[in-house]
């Protein structure tokens, strides 16, 4: 049974990393041409991301050092893997905990370089870690609390993601509060302004391109599919909200979260990048507020 | 058509440019001329860049910067020397300080005049551009 258990993540893995960056790759395409429109431009072409890539792999290999890849090749595999447990319905903390350690190598990767501007990238990329990181952990408990709260009465609920499968309603309900302030870090996590403090899309130069300044070519095609990667696990994480037993659900879940991949571009293109401080704060009070309050409504119904 | 050719990402620095053509080239990257269209983007950065757009001479000051940033750039790359000052030195050329343009620091593929240089002349230079660093990324590839 373990072992099974195993071999589906496995299997689920590879076909993530086939299927997320075609369809993360589609989606960053999708938020040039629409940020593009909203900044009155006509924009580059739906596969702009794939020219982009392709080039980026074309170019001459150079490293400033032996290490910087292996750990961006890290990042990458514990992305899929992440993508992996989630999608073949696997435990949602241990998704958490895994695509947090795909952060963590890109962070030491960014940090090998020994750059100033890479470092404070990655100083800035450890914060939003830390900014982001209690809502993420207050989502898991109360994704497992909800579907304790919606089954049959004496059925315990889960961290398994394929729980919701066997709801009678969506865990929308008894998570809407969790749901907003998943929305709020969200922003951070698809690296949009206000929050792209450690490295943005955007001709943003005050720490040059942050974390990967020091990173070209195929290092960078690699970074670049590793967020695709990371992109798609998210809207991921906004669409289990709505599944329920009933099969149309997962059309209503894709629909919502397009909607609100449509809103994260709709900040993108209308904030100012803000400070750290004001991120980390913000952050921090929406986790608690909607978080906290969130887990003990469920703690005491 | 090569990938480089499809997503051209541009660097921008300003030699001894009296910011008469840095002006036209951050004009030409603006959504007036939207040079996303083409996927041009303006990095920051010579390590992401494939076109390095240099405006004004080269003199004693900024010369190893621009060897700098040519240095850091990643192959296949392109020069191209926007405006007179930097194609040859313009006015300036006979100043005690002066150089000449920036062929005498770094190699330039492409020579777009003017003074100060147009958006349509630099938008020409830089599908120059494309053309020779599609050259150059075929050569690479035969290279390896």
């Amino acid at each position: 049974m373990q072992i099974m258990d195993i071999l589906i993540v496995l299997g689920g893995s590879v076909a993530f990393a086939i299927l997320a960056p075609i369809i993360g790759c589609l989606l960053a395409g999708i938020d040039r041409v629409i940020s593009a429109r909203m900044q009155g431009r006509v924009g580059p072409p739906l596969l702009q991301p794939y020219y982009d890539v392709r080039k980026l792999f074309a170019k001459e290999k150079v490293t400033v050092n032996s290490v910087q890849d292996v750990y961006v090749i890290c990042a990458l595999i514990f992305a899929i893997l992440a993508g992996g447990i989630f999608f073949t319905g696997g435990n949602l903390l241990m998704c958490v905990f895994v695509i947090t350690l795909s952060s963590l190598f890109f962070i030491i990767a960014a940090y090998s370089s020994r750059s100033p501007y890479a470092e404070v990238g990655a100083a800035r990329e450890t914060i939003q870690v830390m900014s982001y990181e209690p809502m993420v952990l207050i989502f898991a408990v109360a994704f497992y609390m909800a579907t304790t709260f919606i089954s049959p009465e004496g059925i315990p609920g889960s961290f398994n993601v394929s729980e919701i499968f066997s709801l009678d309603m969506p865990v929308i309900g008894p998570m809407v509060l969790v749901f907003l302030g998943l929305l709020f870090i969200l922003t951070i996590k698809l690296r949009k302004s206000p929050f792209d403090l450690s490295m943005s899309h955007h001709a943003h130069q005050e720490i040059v391109r942050g974390m990967t300044t020091e990173m070209s070519g195929s290092t960078l095609a690699l970074v670049e599919i590793t967020h695709w990667c990371e992109n798609v696990l998210f809207l991921g994480w906004i669409a289990i909200f709505f599944v329920w037993s009933n099969p149309v659900s997962i059309a209503l879940a894709i629909v919502v979260a397009l909607l609100v991949y449509f809103l994260e571009i709709f900040i993108d293109n209308n904030f100012a990048r803000v400070k750290w401080q004001f991120m980390f704060k913000s952050a921090w009070i929406v986790a608690l507020v909607c978080g906290g309050v969130n887990l003990a409504v469920l703690a005491f119904l | 058509m090569g990938y480089s050719s499809k997503s051209p990402w541009v660097i921008h620095y300003d030699g001894s440019s009296c910011n008469g053509c840095d002006i036209e080239v951050l004009a030409t990257l603006c959504p007036g001329f939207d040079g996303e269209r083409f996927g041009v983007i303006n990095t920051g950065n010579p390590k992401h860049a494939d076109i390095f757009l240099v405006t004004g001479s080269v003199n004693e000051q900024n010369i190893d910067v621009v060897k700098e940033i040519y240095e850091q750039m990643v192959e296949p790359k392109v020069v191209v020397a926007c405006g007179i000052c930097a194609c040859s030195g313009g006015i300036f050329h006979d100043c005690y300080n002066v150089i000449g343009g920036v062929d005498k620091a770094i190699p330039v593929d492409v020579y777009a005049p003017g003074c100060a240089v147009r958006p349509e002349a630099l938008i020409d230079a830089i599908v120059k551009g494309i053309a020779v660093l599609d050259q150059k990324a075929a050569e690479l590839k035969a290279a390896k």
